[in-house]
């Protein structure tokens, strides 16, 4: 495609190779690009091989970093072999002259510069990124004003002699490679769209960002890849407007503070990944029958057990679904892009309030870890609703010790609460079933009405799911259905562009409980549906059998190496 | 001025007899004796007969989880620092499945009173041996006598950082309240440990066996319960068996001390912020 290029650099952990994507990421975001820049890495500090993809285009916004590759910048033998095959016939391989560059591959260019030598020269091999960066520029005939412009805002504040030695760094790879490979160049198609002020964002900070602008308080969270940016960007920030942050000593102990923290008023929430989700089951269940509201955001990574850490994967779901004991009515979230997860917590704010119950924010590795350049936010979402809490006027008006805090008296199955230092609204949230007042039972009738009235608030919720529960593009009724949810979004959506001749639907579920059963119809209209699951056991198309059924049309598309979808995936699995 | 009724909610289920009525009565009475309103009282408790304590208390209360009423209670604290928050519970509750919590409460000297009802044994599963039944005793799951060395909740809590820890009596109801209203009015994490008797289970840790046994520090001459080094070597030399405050320090509790520190509590502040510092908090991404 014309509009587009991409780029990757590639090494080994802890030889800057994400900050030398950040370079090239933040300069092009600042030229006017639209990006999505991808981490690859694995779990460990030193060693073994990582790399940083970024996809820009001068039109749309991207969502996803793409299937190919036009340039690879290679600090070592690794990242050679490790990506060449992405890329693209004529791709360019820019490898540091420090090892003798091989690949199996035809047809590709290959041009050795001295990258860590001119960064010794300068005195601080850390700085071969600079030198990179000015390598990729020539090659992509980017203007060397967009980065003297970006090092002087970066290093600026740090003095004249920074700033002139990475600008120096910058022009020995520049003129390196344009004295010995004058012709090797990808030229970047011209960024048309106004240049100055789009954001940089990935979704774990889109949900810390959301969090503090909806109201969020308190986070007690404990560190795990990939969700420990929404601690530190929360913690960075929430401090100076009264909220706190701790970090607790697991998160059984995180996820029961936060159910403390909104039990006594305050909007909070806790933020992990699978391991630390199955911590809170027994939480999740505390929070449901003493109906406190709570906000869980999982960043969900290959599982189970620890798994894939630093992989993506969609399948903590059915955790999110199903997991605690007994029955616990609660929502579950899937954002579907990295400005969405931003809209997303502060509608998990607004419902775990305005209903008393757990909400379960899943994002994944893939969004949560990843960044995206995008136009802005729409803050006139931003909407503290704060619901179901009783008045004092209300409680002086009842009779002393009168106020019922589970009270069945309601048609949505919520019931107002009070907040401790209220007066007249005394009451214990108990994890015992308990009659309206809140005192222990186990007689037939209260337990079973309780049990009902804690369930109804899942009728009225499901009314109010289909506007936003998912997304619909395509024929209105389409002979093949391709069902996705959440992050998968990006992919489903440009493989949808391949689909010419097809009468295709592409269905985005956003929410999964309560499930929008409006999405019934594209089903019914379609002759075959795939669905594109990135898990093993399919945990999206059972809960589609379950919900809605057509468990004869339903093609599960699974992926489950720790990847996710790419886009001739889906192409190759929908038209065959 | 509320009195001993406005904290009582319900009648209360234990056995007759049980160690639990006295804690109970005895923090009642200190509310009252404290001039505190039951609004601005919180009582968080776990599971076990102990447990129940939330439920007859008559203050705003959380009956939460088996060995989670710290981490409920440390949630309300942070949330409102202007409540008085006690937590309470069992020995099995506090010290078997909830210990990890404990010792990170300490640690943090969240200002929060801690009242465990240590009968040595579980009480509400009916009669399994806890974390704190002596070597030797023979239960349930015991048969043989438990094989374990007790948790020692006095030495654990000190050496982990609580800066009051004391150790009470059901069956001495006077010093159970002064060391209660002590422990409240201490501004940091304060441990009470009450031997608090099950009538029906434990036939070896009865008010008889406390009566002979204990030893009382609150009388002993010379006992200095700011120094550290004494209190572990004295606590040592009774097994344990001895009551009084044990040890007392003075430390900024946590909520004064917590990043983004609030002379209210957080639930006071504001939660919508300007327009002009959500663009700010934006701005932070753009790349311009
Ligand atoms: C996760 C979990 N495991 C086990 C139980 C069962 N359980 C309830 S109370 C209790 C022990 C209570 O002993 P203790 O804390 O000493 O309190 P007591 O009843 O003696 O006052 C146990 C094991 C539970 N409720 N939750
Ligand atoms: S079983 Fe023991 S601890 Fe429980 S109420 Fe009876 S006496 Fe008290």
């Amino acid at each position: 495609m014309t509009n587009e290029f991409t780029w990757k650099v590639g090494g080994a952990q802890g030889e800057g190779i994400d900050s030398t994507g950040e370079i090239l990421a933040t300069v092009l975001t600042r030229m006017g690009y639209y990006i999505f820049a991808y981490r690859h890495f694995m779990s460990l500090v030193k060693g073994g091989h990582t790399n940083y993809k970024i996809r820009a285009s001068t039109t749309d916004h991207v969502y996803y970093h793409g299937d190919d590759l036009d340039m690879l910048v290679a600090f070592d033998q690794l990242s050679i072999q490790e990506n060449e095959d992405e890329l693209i016939e004529g791709g360019i391989i820019l490898h540091d002259a420090k090892f003798q560059a091989q690949t199996k591959r035809e047809g590709l260019r290959v041009c050795s510069v001295p990258l860590l030598d001119m960064a010794k020269e300068l005195g601080n091999p850390i700085i071969k990124n600079m030198v990179a960066a000015g390598a990729s520029a020539y090659v992509l005939d980017i203007d060397p004003s967009n980065f003297y412009e970006q090092i002087e805002q970066q290093f600026g504040k740090k003095g004249q002699e920074l700033v002139d030695l990475n600008k120096t760094a910058f022009n020995k790879g520049y003129d390196y490679i344009k004295e010995n490979y004058p012709d090797v160049r990808r030229p970047a198609p011209q960024a048309t769209r106004p240049s100055k002020g789009y954001l940089l964002m990935n979704g774990n900070e889109a949900i810390g960002l959301g969090a503090v602008l909806n109201g969020c308080r308190i986070l007690a969270a404990y560190p795990i890849t990939p969700a420990t940016e929404i601690l530190y960007w929360v913690l960075a920030n929430l401090p100076k407007y009264g909220g706190k942050v701790l970090q607790a000593e697991d998160e059984i102990a995180a996820c029961i503070m936060a159910i403390g923290a909104n039990y006594a008023g305050v909007r909070s929430m806790t933020s992990t990944s699978g391991p630390g989700l199955s911590l809170m089951m027994e939480a999740l269940g505390m929070a449901g029958i003493s109906e406190t509201p709570l906000v869980i955001v999982d960043v969900m990574r290959g599982g189970p057990s620890t798994g894939l850490p630093t992989k993506t994967e969609q399948s903590d779901v059915n955790g999110a679904l199903f997991g605690s004991h007994g029955e616990t009515p609660r929502v579950v979230i899937v954002p579907t892009s990295i400005p969405d997860c931003f809209y997303q917590i502060g509608r998990a704010f607004n419902l775990a309030e305005e209903y008393q119950l757990p909400v379960i924010v899943c994002s994944d590795l893939l969004i949560g870890m990843n960044k995206m350049g995008f136009q802005d936010l729409d803050l006139s979402t931003v909407d503290i609703a704060r619901k179901n809490i009783v008045t004092q006027e209300q409680l002086d008006a009842l009779e002393k010790g009168a106020f019922k805090r589970y009270s069945l008296d309601t048609e949505s199955g919520v019931s107002s609460r009070s907040i401790p230092g209220m007066k007249n609204g005394r009451y214990c949230a108990l994890t015992n079933e308990h009659e309206e007042t809140g005192l222990e039972i186990e007689d037939v009738p209260m337990r079973k009405a309780q049990m009902e009235k804690r369930f109804r608030k899942l009728d009225v919720l499901e009314k109010n799911i289909n506007d936003w529960g998912f997304e619909y593009k395509g024929a209105e009724t389409p002979d093949v259905l391709i069902v996705g949810m959440g992050s998968t979004q990006a992919q489903i959506e440009e493989a949808t562009r391949q689909m010419d001749g097809l009468s295709w639907g592409h269905l985005q579920f956003r929410c999964l409980a309560p499930f929008p059963k409006d999405t019934q119809k594209y089903f019914q209209a379609a002759k075959k549906v795939y669905v594109i699951d990135n898990n093993y056991t399919g945990q999206l198309t059972g809960l589609i059998a379950r919900e809605i059924g057509f468990h004869d049309k339903l093609t599960p598309v699974l992926k489950y190496d720790g990847n996710p979808f790419t886009i001739r995936d889906i192409v190759t699995a929908v038209k065959g | 001025m509320a009195t001993m009724a406005d904290f009582r909610y319900d009648k209360a289920t234990w056995c007759p007899g049980c160690g639990d009525f006295s804690v109970l009565a005895a923090l009642q009475q200190v509310c009252v004796r404290m001039g505190l309103e039951p609004e601005d009282v919180c009582c968080v408790s776990g599971i076990g007969c102990s447990g129940k304590i939330s439920q007859h208390f008559g203050s705003y209360g959380f009956h939460s989880l088996h060995g989670r009423s710290l981490p409920t209670a440390q949630g309300i604290k942070m949330a409102n620092q202007d409540l008085t928050v006690i937590a309470a519970g069992g020995d099995g509750d506090g010290y078997g499945i909830g210990v990890g919590h404990f010792v990170h409460a300490c640690r943090r000297n969240v200002d929060i009173t801690y009242i465990v009802m240590d009968n040595h044994i579980y009480g509400l599963t009916t009669g399994q041996s806890s974390p704190t039944s002596k070597k030797g005793f023979k239960t349930k799951t015991s048969p043989q006598g438990v094989a374990e060395e007790p948790i020692k909740p006095l030495e654990l809590a000190i050496v982990s950082g609580a800066s009051f820890v004391a150790q009470a009596f059901s069956g001495d109801l006077k010093q159970l309240q002064r060391l209660i209203e002590e422990g409240m009015k201490h501004k940091g994490f304060s441990l009470i440990n009450v031997f608090s008797p099950c009538v029906t289970f434990n036939r070896v840790n009865t008010y008889e066996w406390f009566k002979e046994n204990i030893v009382n520090f609150d009388e002993e001459e010379g006992y200095d319960p700011t120094n550290k080094a004494m209190a572990l070597q004295r606590i040592a030399e009774t097994d344990s068996v001895c009551t009084g405050i044990l040890y007392q320090e003075q430390r900024p509790a946590f909520h004064e001390v917590v990043l983004g520190a609030t002379e209210q509590g957080t639930v006071k502040v504001p939660l919508e912020i300007p327009n002009d510092e959500m663009q700010a908090l934006i701005d932070q991404f753009r790349r311009a």
